[in-house]
């Protein structure tokens, strides 16, 4: 609505010419503007600018809608209230019955955790027919880093649903519906999320999945202030396209090693701390996800994934916790930890034990 | 006062100064046919500069035995419309005392703290939702780092709001805006089921002749009175605060406005900042303006990001520094080890002070030592 041009609001005829003819076209172009530059620009009245304002702004402004009719709609129109249940009993309970529609939800974790065999496992899931709990559409696979395996993906398949992948016609077609995309640049993922998202509504897509976010952006960027800059177009891209198709969306991120903690206060913090009035936390190394903070806070959902033994993201508190621990505050409670048994086998990951720790 | 500061249009005025019209006495004596004459324009526009002249001389010399200055108001009548104000909003017996002590006074101050805290623990949320009415307008601030619950305290406040009278809230509707998407109905479902549940046991607690006041209230009347509205741009955020003006005149009822987040939009599309400064403060301003016709409670959430200071990186809320004065409370949430806390940053009333709290399957809470730090930021 923000293009949304100037005459096709129904404003008085004199003052709709007095726009067209100083080439404030858009909506855009006339809230960007102070009621007084306007009457400078426009040469008019401040009554007709404010009332020009007021019926633009009317107009441009999205509806309402009642947080009721949100939730009656999201039950009615969608499949399962808009949750993509992943099967693990724990993680759906936490998330309010699965990975969401229409928001981003990122898995974070070390090299090796078993981020992508969690996206293979996903993306096979949604490609099921409804009544195997899968979303029963295409799905829209992103490899980055070139990782993706479909070997692996039908071997899951086969372990998990011996009954649809052992037809060979059935396993050609659910693997059918996954679509692997590699791009090998950043300007190249930029031209081919431009693409999805024409293709996204007319093909039956039902999830996309990228994996992973950092090693694009990562790879061909410094630190930095540019990098921040090709991040945020990305950013609302992506959220835009799951909101606009509602499907749900997961990303992968990386984890990198910070040193020092400062970058994570505020100055009062720091300040309190040399007066030696909060205790002093002391963290020497610990994993951080990469992409920065301006990522974080696009990111609505954020799963962490972490190993028993070996490197601890949380070093704290003693207990150790399996991974994929739940962070995921927007959907339930904060602490809730959910215990994935990842044995030692490349092959068991697809049994997932899960028990609920809290 | 001058010709160059009366809203009329620029040849309008420069036709005026060329005429020689440069202050506004001057053109107190004057009739719109000659002004007409003098200016070369029609009859009827003559008569619309010399009525916007004479409306904007009106007040000053109306209202001068009242006031020295046009429309100020002094220390002593703010007092006395805060009180009323209070007056209204709280039926609560022990509040109306304690608020009738005076505004200004020790006590009072630190009421206003620790309701302020409340709306961070907020385990007696009937007190929250006073501490709106205590103060009533508050525009307030609240930016932290992700996953820390800003979205959170937005929906608890929105579910908040509404608390009847009889509790001690205000009985309000809520308007949320929402620039990110990260608005979660199934969770706004959660707290306004445990926001009933804290009712009605307190209910049983208050009053042990369980007769009157049942609860009549469900999750989904709750529901029906948060205004949900989806802001897709930044032109759109400022066409629907210009929008709200009617909005809110249709809906009277609402008593808080939530956006969540100020920022979003204005962090991804601006090349040219200082027209993101001008545009965020002529916002700000308006938000502002609507606070006080309305009498309600803005409740902004505002982003962090990293800032170097002194050759260390720290965090900083996000939008730079002129963002910063436009707000009148600031709360800044942040880790302190394992726990959440709320700060207070910026206030001109209560004194900076932080809190524990957590983020809870029920809403915000006080503090449990359970809780367990991700640290992913």
């Amino acid at each position: 609505m923000a293009n949304k041009l100037i005459s096709e609001i129904p404003l008085p005829k004199s003052i709709a010419n007095v726009f067209s003819a100083r080439n404030i076209s858009t909506a855009k172009d006339a809230l960007s503007l102070t009621e007084f530059e306007l009457m400078d620009l426009l040469d008019v009245g401040l009554t007709e600018v404010r009332s020009a304002l007021s019926q633009i702004s009317e107009i441009v402004a999205p509806p309402y809608q009642t947080a009721l009719s949100l939730m009656e709609q999201r039950f009615q129109n969608e499949h399962l209230g808009g949750h993509f249940p992943t099967g693990l009993k724990g993680l759906d309970a936490a998330l309010c019955g699965g990975i969401p529609f229409g928001v981003l939800t990122e898995l974070v974790g070390p090299a090796g955790i078993g981020k992508t065999q969690f996206c293979l496992k996903l993306s096979l899931l949604a490609s099921l027919p409804t009544n195997y709990g899968g979303l029963d559409g295409r799905v829209i696979y992103i490899d980055v880093e070139s990782k993706f395996s479909s070997r692996r993906l039908l071997e899951i398949g086969l372990r998990s649903f011996p009954e649809i992948f052992q037809m060979k016609e059935m396993a050609q077609e659910m693997a059918g519906r996954i679509l692997v995309l590699r791009p090998t640049s950043l300007a190249e993922f930029t031209q081919s999320l431009e693409q999805i998202k024409v293709s996204l509504l007319q093909n039956q897509v039902k999830m996309l999945v990228i994996d992973s976010m950092a090693a694009l952006v990562s790879g061909e960027h410094e630190q930095g202030a540019r990098r921040q800059q090709t991040l945020s177009w990305h950013i609302s891209f992506i959220k835009s396209l799951a909101e606009f198709s509602r499907i749900p969306v997961v990303v992968t991120n990386q984890v990198r090693s910070r040193n020092h903690d400062d970058a994570s206060r505020y100055s009062f913090q720091v300040q309190s701390r040399d007066g030696a009035t909060e205790t002093p936390m002391q963290y020497d190394s610990h994993l951080v996800a990469a992409l920065g903070i301006q990522w974080a806070h696009a990111v609505t959902t954020r799963l962490v994934l972490e190993a028993k033994s070996g490197i601890s993201l949380l070093s704290d508190d003693g207990k150790e916790v399996m991974g994929p621990e739940i962070n995921a505050i927007h959907c339930q409670v904060t602490g809730t930890c959910v215990a994935m048994a990842k044995n030692a086998g490349h092959n068991e990951i697809i049994n997932f034990g899960i028990e609920g720790l809290h | 006062m001058e010709i160059w500061r009366l809203p009329i249009s620029a040849s309008q005025r420069g036709k005026l100064i060329s005429a020689g019209y440069t202050s506004l006495s001057s053109l107190s004596s004057i009739s719109s046919s000659d002004l007409a004459r003098e200016l070369k324009v029609s009859e009827s526009e003559a008569m619309n500069i010399l009525n916007v002249a004479s409306h904007s001389r009106g007040p000053e010399t109306s209202n001068a035995s009242c006031s020295i200055v046009e429309g100020a108001q002094s220390a002593w009548d703010m007092l006395h419309d805060e009180e009323s104000l209070m007056h209204i909003t709280t039926s609560s017996a022990d509040l109306d005392n304690i608020l009738g002590g005076g505004i200004h006074c020790k006590e009072v101050t630190e009421i206003g703290w620790s309701s302020l805290s409340l709306i961070v623990n907020s385990v007696l949320k009937y007190k929250l939702t006073t501490a709106f009415g205590s103060e009533s307008i508050i525009f307030m601030l609240i930016g932290g780092v992700p996953g820390i619950g800003k979205t959170q305290l937005g929906i608890q406040i929105a579910v908040n709001v509404q608390i009847p009278n009889d509790f001690g809230g205000l009985g309000g509707k809520a308007v949320y805006i929402d620039t990110e998407g990260s608005f979660m109905v199934e969770r706004a479902f959660q707290i306004a089921e445990a926001c009933i549940e804290d009712m009605s046991e307190y209910n049983r607690f208050l009053r042990k002749d369980f007769q009157e006041c049942k609860i009549k209230m469900q999750p989904q009347d709750i529901l029906e009175n948060i205004f949900y509205f989806r802001i897709c741009s930044y032109t759109e955020q400022i066409a629907l605060i210009n929008y709200l003006d009617k909005f809110l005149s249709a809906h009277k009822d609402v008593k808080v406005i939530v956006v969540d987040s100020v920022t979003f939009h204005f962090r991804q599309d601006f090349d040219d900042m200082a027209l993101r400064t001008r545009v965020l403060s002529g916002m700000a301003l308006k938000l502002m303006n609507l606070a006080k016709r309305f009498s309600l409670a803005v409740v902004l959430l505002n982003q962090v990001t990293t800032k170097h200071t002194e050759a260390s990186l720290q965090l900083a809320l996000a939008l730079g520094d002129s963002w910063s004065h436009t707000c009148t409370n600031r709360i800044v949430l942040y880790w302190n080890g394992n726990e959440r806390y709320a700060y207070i940053d910026k206030s001109p009333s209560l004194r900076s002070a932080s809190a524990a709290y957590s983020v809870t399957a029920r809403g915000i809470r006080n503090s449990s030592s359970s809780c367990k730090r991700i640290k992913m930021m």
